[in-house]
């Protein structure tokens, strides 16, 4: 006779079955994702996410049980961020000549992003915390998660509204920069990068590799710019 | 690929380290991407031609490709939070979900429109 329950607590406190759980889970996406041609709005990330939200709702999961398995995965987010030196640097002839409008553009968007959000959430009346959480979400997520505490926001909300700004960009981007008439690919990378940190950065490094590169550069400029600034700017305006 | 993580480890740990050390506001990862990249020219200029347009050091360029070809996928662990700010989310949804579209929006538009008009002009 198999104990069942003994099952349940093993696979719930074991690492294993969170970090395969995680794993399945992106294959999963990826697949689905594939399934649908690509199409930017199935975007594998927010399909992983739905999936082992659901799957932790589900079997009553606490979230924190879950994470000591995923903690693997995401200490990969550190690692992950330095490599992005190396398609810059394969790009680097070509990022060289525009670095300066380059990093004019990021430093602009960067801050309109993180403005208007803020201006969004303060129109609307939401909670303090919240409205700080929103600050810093064009920023790669374990910068991002940084500032967030610095300023009084939720650190775990903020990754949540990270990956929201990751997806809507890199789902929603591309269509953008079309209206827009962006057509310059160091541009449409460089929006990306800003805007959509990782996972715009994922998207633009499939499309088109110098979009990727100035898209990684983007990305580490804004981080770079916006832990410097924000809480310099939040203190200033909002504390 | 034992190798190419090695460095990757190194330069997020020095940058940890500054970060520290040197009490600065950026975070670590990205310091050790600076150092990476500040390295590889450095390299460069010393010994031209060692690694063409790849980075030279054995196995770096294979597993940044192989690391950065799953990006996606380390965002998920932090993602799943989510779970945890179902209230917060059900109480400022309409703010939220305005601010990640319409600023996410906004942020490209002027970033790739600010963009292509300085690189039309300084080049």
């Amino acid at each position: 006779m198999v104990d069942l329950t003994e099952i349940w607590v093993y696979l719930a406190r074991d690492p294993l079955a969170a970090l395969t759980a995680t794993l399945l889970a992106w294959l999963a996406g990826l697949r689905l994702a594939a399934l649908c041609r690509w199409h930017p709005v199935a975007n594998p990330v927010l399909l992983a996410v739905i999936l082992l939200a659901g799957l932790l709702l589900a079997a009553g999961v606490d979230y924190r049980a879950y994470f000591q398995g995923a903690q693997f995965v995401h200490f990969l987010l550190g690692p992950a961020t330095v490599a992005l030196a190396v398609p810059l640097y394969r790009q680097w002839h070509h990022v060289r000549s525009s670095a300066l409008a380059a990093l004019l553009a990021i430093a602009c968007g960067g801050l309109a992003a993180a403005f208007s959000g803020v201006a969004f959430a303060l129109l609307l009346r939401a909670a303090p915390e919240v409205t700080a959480s929103l600050a810093p979400r064009s920023v790669t997520m374990p910068v991002a998660m940084g500032i967030a505490e610095q300023i009084g926001g939720l650190p775990g909300l903020t990754a949540a509204v990270v990956l929201g700004s990751g997806v809507t960009g890199a789902t929603l981007g591309p269509a953008m920069l079309n209206l827009a008439r962006v057509r310059d690919w160091r541009a449409r990378g460089l929006a990306m990068g800003t805007a959509a940190h990782g996972i715009g950065t994922a998207r633009a490094i499939s499309v088109n590799a110098t979009a990727g590169a100035f898209s990684g550069m983007a990305m580490g400029l804004n981080a770079l710019i916006s832990a410097l600034l924000l809480p310099l700017l939040w203190r200033f305006f909002l504390g | 690929m034992i190798g190419g993580m090695t460095i990757l480890l190194l330069c997020q740990l020095l940058g940890e380290l500054l970060a520290r050390a040197l009490h600065l506001p950026v975070p670590g990862p990205v310091l050790g991407m600076a150092l990476l990249f500040a390295g590889l020219l450095l390299r460069d200029r010393w010994s031209p031609g060692a690694g063409g347009t790849d980075p030279g050091a054995p196995g770096l360029g294979g597993t940044a490709d192989a690391v950065l070809r799953h990006l996606g996928l380390l965002f998920v662990p932090a993602g799943v939070g989510i779970v945890v700010f179902l209230p917060q989310l059900a109480r400022d949804w309409a703010p939220l979900a305005l601010a990640i579209l319409a600023g996410t929006l906004i942020g490209i538009a002027v970033t790739g429109l600010l963009a292509q008009l300085l690189m039309r002009r300084l080049g």
